[in-house]
């Protein structure tokens, strides 16, 4: 097993050691920068940290990534939130006259979280997953990225492994960033179609016509459907789900859909349906999605309870991901410890020439060396995903796109050149 | 105020122009002289027509024939230019009067929103149109080859299309941003960040920019607020119109610590609405409530008259029988009880849940126990939930017809009826608290605590103002009709 049994009493021994040495600090940094595009948008982001015996401060704010890199060392965060950027930095909000501090931008943020799905998962419940309920990741997954890319144009997805027990996404175009709490609230409840609480047993509810985004859902649940609920849960077989009390329902294995029979004269026509949406479709926390100030976990944060890192989850291997194969942190702290190739007494030799870059390289040799290397190369391309569309809009900007766009910048540059 | 003199100069020649559209954005403010009276009259009487649009949107479905007809009835009959006038001056009256809290605002918002959105569904096709122009709502048209290839989808996603309707009328493509709520409950086509409203649908994409420019405009108008208030004939008037919606928010507590923890359970039994009932139990059964819960029901008990200490100790010794231990409970949850009285981050004093706001904000999901059960509850679970609580079958039945109609508050008067063996509850509900109050009230067979509100009104309603002896009687009927309308029973 690659979990290398995780203590929580350790945390305090290897929590230096991966802030120190392995906590992609650089990439972080570009990420929360955008570009640069924006003044003062990483200085005016809010960050909360939890420390050792529960102490939660909120309004950390950092002016360079060093500072951040030096903050966290110390401070030795268990666990680390991102919260909005605001219109000053927030660790000076209280020296800001009242009521003009205010979150301006913050990522569009999904939460799933599988206790969510504890009325229809029969393997596991709060706070426990297994490979058989996972689908119902993979399905969120794939059903919200599909959305959220397609009908709402958003290009830049982070989606991201909580550590215990659901996934996270980050929506970080421009766009995103600067939705309204009502923006956010209404794409939060399109993408909703599971609702009820403890009283209520019929969670979806269909009617003509068939919206496409339900449509597009529903065929991604269907590829599903057969061996995550039929066979790994095994829904048919058990009492202890309830189905409405008047449908008879049964799966047919040669068409691979579910049949139902109703005995009540009511409605109905899409009772298959909905029962395939009420066992798998995603349960999103609206609330959390609609805050512009909600913080929520920081990928590359360590999980205290799991040991397991927030890492981001590569869609391309997204059928092949496993919670359970994700490093914890004493993995890749031991990982670290074993002795280095030869090439790295090399490296040594010219750390010594220039401290700081030294600090950095070394770093990326550290991670590299461990399990964590492959999360923070998806991150890398996804960082590289948008310096590009940065690229892109810039030009476009600058004037308008003609065929000789380089000529154009040409000019531009022998100008300023000029000016000086 | 710039004209001199007699309004009638103004109705002559610019008539035309002033008011030439039966509909308005209230971009200009209106800029004639106007008497006491009539600033008065106008305000009560839109006053009133706002508190009918808000009835009528809680017992009928918006925009249904039963809801316009109704609608159609109370816009009374005077002549076009009168009543154009009267609208723009009385719309911005009450925004002087309704732009101080967040509350009041929301609520004027709402209502103005819904007046609108009748207003614009009953004009022509080619008026609609006209007032697009009028106020800058240029929107892409989709060209006919994406209009054809969409077909299909655009058939499935909006309401009342069909195949000729997509190809003889426009489709406009407008950010998703500019069309929230037809995303929000999915009536719209949604391509690449664009939604796709058919011209039909129109009225949604504007009425979203009515909001957003009404609401811009009474941050602003607070902001002058000042300076209008110091106008002593208005200061009374404008405080009157808003207190005549805010009414009895049970914030005021003139009873903190006459209940005890001891009598909570019982009480929940007799005197507290069925909301509150099935919050407690959930709160008892399980030893938690989630966030919703605890703030819907920690604000009502603070509104029968918990103090914080009481509260911190009912939820600390609740959480602790779970799996909280009493460290984490003061770290964690404490603080969001201090947060409920004011005592902690900006130090609002929130109020009690009203009912409008259980039933049509934060619905309740997987693990929740908030909310309206006569709304939320599928209507099997709550049959029996009230079988339970040994209501009569014939009880029963009424109830649910009651909440087939969607009458969710009357439905809860029902209850309150049948469980405390009325013919007749003798109040409008539209608060729990109210109902806890009402209940205490007629189980102690006392006329204390009504004096006690009644009182306590109307000297919120005198502040030491100067009454003109002339104008004494007049005042005093206005008045009086504020009251009425803060008090419909």
């Amino acid at each position: 097993m690659s979990t290398s049994d995780y203590d929580p009493a350790c945390l305090p021994d290897l929590l230096p050691l991966y802030y120190r040495r392995l906590f992609p600090f650089s990439q972080y940094y570009r990420w929360l920068s955008y570009g640069g595009v924006s003044k003062n948008y990483f200085q005016n982001r809010e960050f909360s940290f939890t420390l050792k015996d529960d102490i939660y401060v909120r309004y950390q704010s950092f002016t360079t990534q060093n500072e951040l890199e030096k903050e966290m060392q110390k401070m030795v965060p268990y666990k680390i939130d991102i919260g909005a950027v605001y219109s000053h930095r927030p660790s000076q909000h209280n020296a800001v006259k009242s009521g003009t501090f205010q979150a301006l931008e913050k990522e569009l943020v999904f939460d799933i979280d599988m206790t969510d799905y504890d009325d229809v998962r029969r393997c596991c419940s709060a706070a426990d997953i297994c490979s058989k309920c996972w689908t119902l990741m993979t399905i969120a997954i794939r059903i919200l990225d599909r959305a959220l890319r397609e009908d709402f144009g958003f290009h830049h997805l982070l989606w991201v492994y909580s550590g215990r027990r659901g996934v996270h996404c980050w929506v970080c175009d421009d766009a995103a960033r600067k939705l309204s709490v009502a923006a956010r609230s209404a794409v939060a409840e399109y993408l909703s179609l599971v609702k009820g609480g403890e009283e209520t047993v019929r969670k979806v509810v269909l009617s003509d016509p068939i919206h496409p985004f339900i449509n597009h859902s529903l065929s991604v649940v269907e590829r599903y459907f057969q061996q995550y609920a039929i066979v790994d849960q095994d829904i048919l077989g058990s009492k202890e789900i309830k189905f409405h009390n008047s449908l008879s329902v049964s799966y047919d294995l040669h068409f691979s859909c579910v049949s139902v029979k109703s005995n009540s004269k009511k409605g109905g026509q899409y009772f298959d349906k909905e029962i395939m949406l009420q066992y798998c479709y995603p349960r999103l926390d609206v609330n959390v999605s609609k805050g512009v100030n909600h913080l929520l976990k920081s990928p590359f944060s360590v999980h205290p309870k799991t040991g397991r890192i927030s890492v981001p989850i590569d869609l391309k291997e997204l059928d092949t991901f496993d919670p359970f194969e994700v490093p914890t942190i004493s993995l890749i702290c031991e990982e670290l410890e074993k002795p280095r190739a030869e090439e790295a007494e090399e490296d040594d030799m010219k750390d010594k020439e220039n401290e700081q870059e030294a600090g950095e390289r070394r770093r990326i040799r550290d991670y590299k060396r461990t399990s964590l290397a492959k999360y923070v190369k998806v991150f890398d391309r996804f960082l590289e995903a948008m310096a590009r569309s940065r690229k892109g809009e810039m030009l476009k900007k600058s004037g308008e796109i003609e065929k000789d766009s380089v000529f154009h910048i040409h000019l531009i540059l022998a100008f300023t050149l000029q000016m000086d | 105020m710039q004209f001199p003199g007699r309004r009638k100069k103004l109705i002559g020649s610019s008539q035309n122009d002033l008011y030439d559209h039966c509909l308005q954005f209230y971009g200009q403010p209106p800029l004639e002289n106007i008497s006491l009276t009539e600033f008065e009259t106008f305000a009560v009487e839109r006053l009133k027509l706002l508190k009918t649009v808000e009835n009528l949107g809680v017992s009928c479905v918006k925009n249904s024939e039963q809801y316009t007809k109704k609608l159609d009835a109370e816009i009374s009959r005077i002549s076009e230019y009168e009543k154009r006038r009267k609208d723009h001056i009385s719309h911005f009256i009450l925004r002087l009067a309704y732009c101080q809290t967040e509350d009041l605002r929301r609520w004027f918002i709402q209502q103005e929103m819904d007046l609108f959105r009748y207003r614009f569904n009953d004009l022509h096709s080619k008026h609609k149109t006209d007032f697009l122009h009028k106020n800058n709502l240029k929107y892409e048209t989709v060209s006919a080859e994406e209009k054809k290839s969409l077909q299909d989808k655009l058939i499935a996603s909006s309401y009342g299309l069909s195949g000729t309707k997509v190809e003889e009328h426009d489709v406009y493509k407008v950010p998703f941003q500019d069309a929230l709520d037809l995303v929000r409950t999915r009536k719209v086509y949604l391509l690449a960040g664009n939604a796709y409203i058919p011209h039909h649908e129109i009225v949604t994409i504007v009425l979203n920019d009515f909001r957003t420019r009404l609401s811009k405009a009474l941050a602003m108008t607070a902001r002058s607020l000042p300076a209008v208030q110091s106008d002593e004939r208005l200061q009374p008037l404008l405080s009157h119109l808003s207190h005549a919606y805010v009414g009895q928010d049970y914030s005021i507590q003139k009873n903190i610590g006459k209940i005890s923890l001891e009598q909570i359970d019982a009480l929940s039994g007799k005197s507290f609405p069925l909301c509150m009932r099935h919050l407690h139990k959930a709160l008892r059964e399980n030893h938690h409530l989630r966030h919703g819960g605890r703030m819907q029901y920690g604000l009502f008990l603070k509104g029968i008259g918990l103090s914080l200490e009481q509260a911190l100790q009912f939820w600390r010794s609740e959480f602790v029988k779970g799996k909280v231990d009493a460290d984490k409970f003061d770290k964690a949850y404490a603080y969001s009880v201090r947060h409920m009285f004011g005592k902690e981050g900006k130090r609002t004093d929130y109020t009690p849940y009203s009912c409008m706001k259980v039933i049509l904000s934060n619905p309740p999901s997987q693990g929740d126990y908030h909310g309206c059960p006569f709304r939320h509850s599928d209507p099997e679970l709550l049959k029996q939930k009230l079988q339970n609580y040994k209501v009569s079958p014939s009880g029963t039945n009424q109830i649910l017809e009651l909440v087939k109609g969607m009458h969710y508050q009357l439905a809860c008067q029902k209850y309150f009826e049948l469980t405390h063996n009325v013919e007749d509850a003798g109040f409008s509900l539209n608060h729990p608290n109210q109902y806890f109050t009402e209940s205490q009230k007629l189980l102690s067979g006392g006329r204390d605590i009504k004096k006690e509100v009644d009182m306590s009104q109307r000297s919120q309603e005198n502040p030491a103002s100067v009454t003109r002896p002339s104008q004494a009687n007049s005042k005093q009927i206005f008045l009086d009709e504020i009251q009425e309308l803060s008090d419909p029973s």
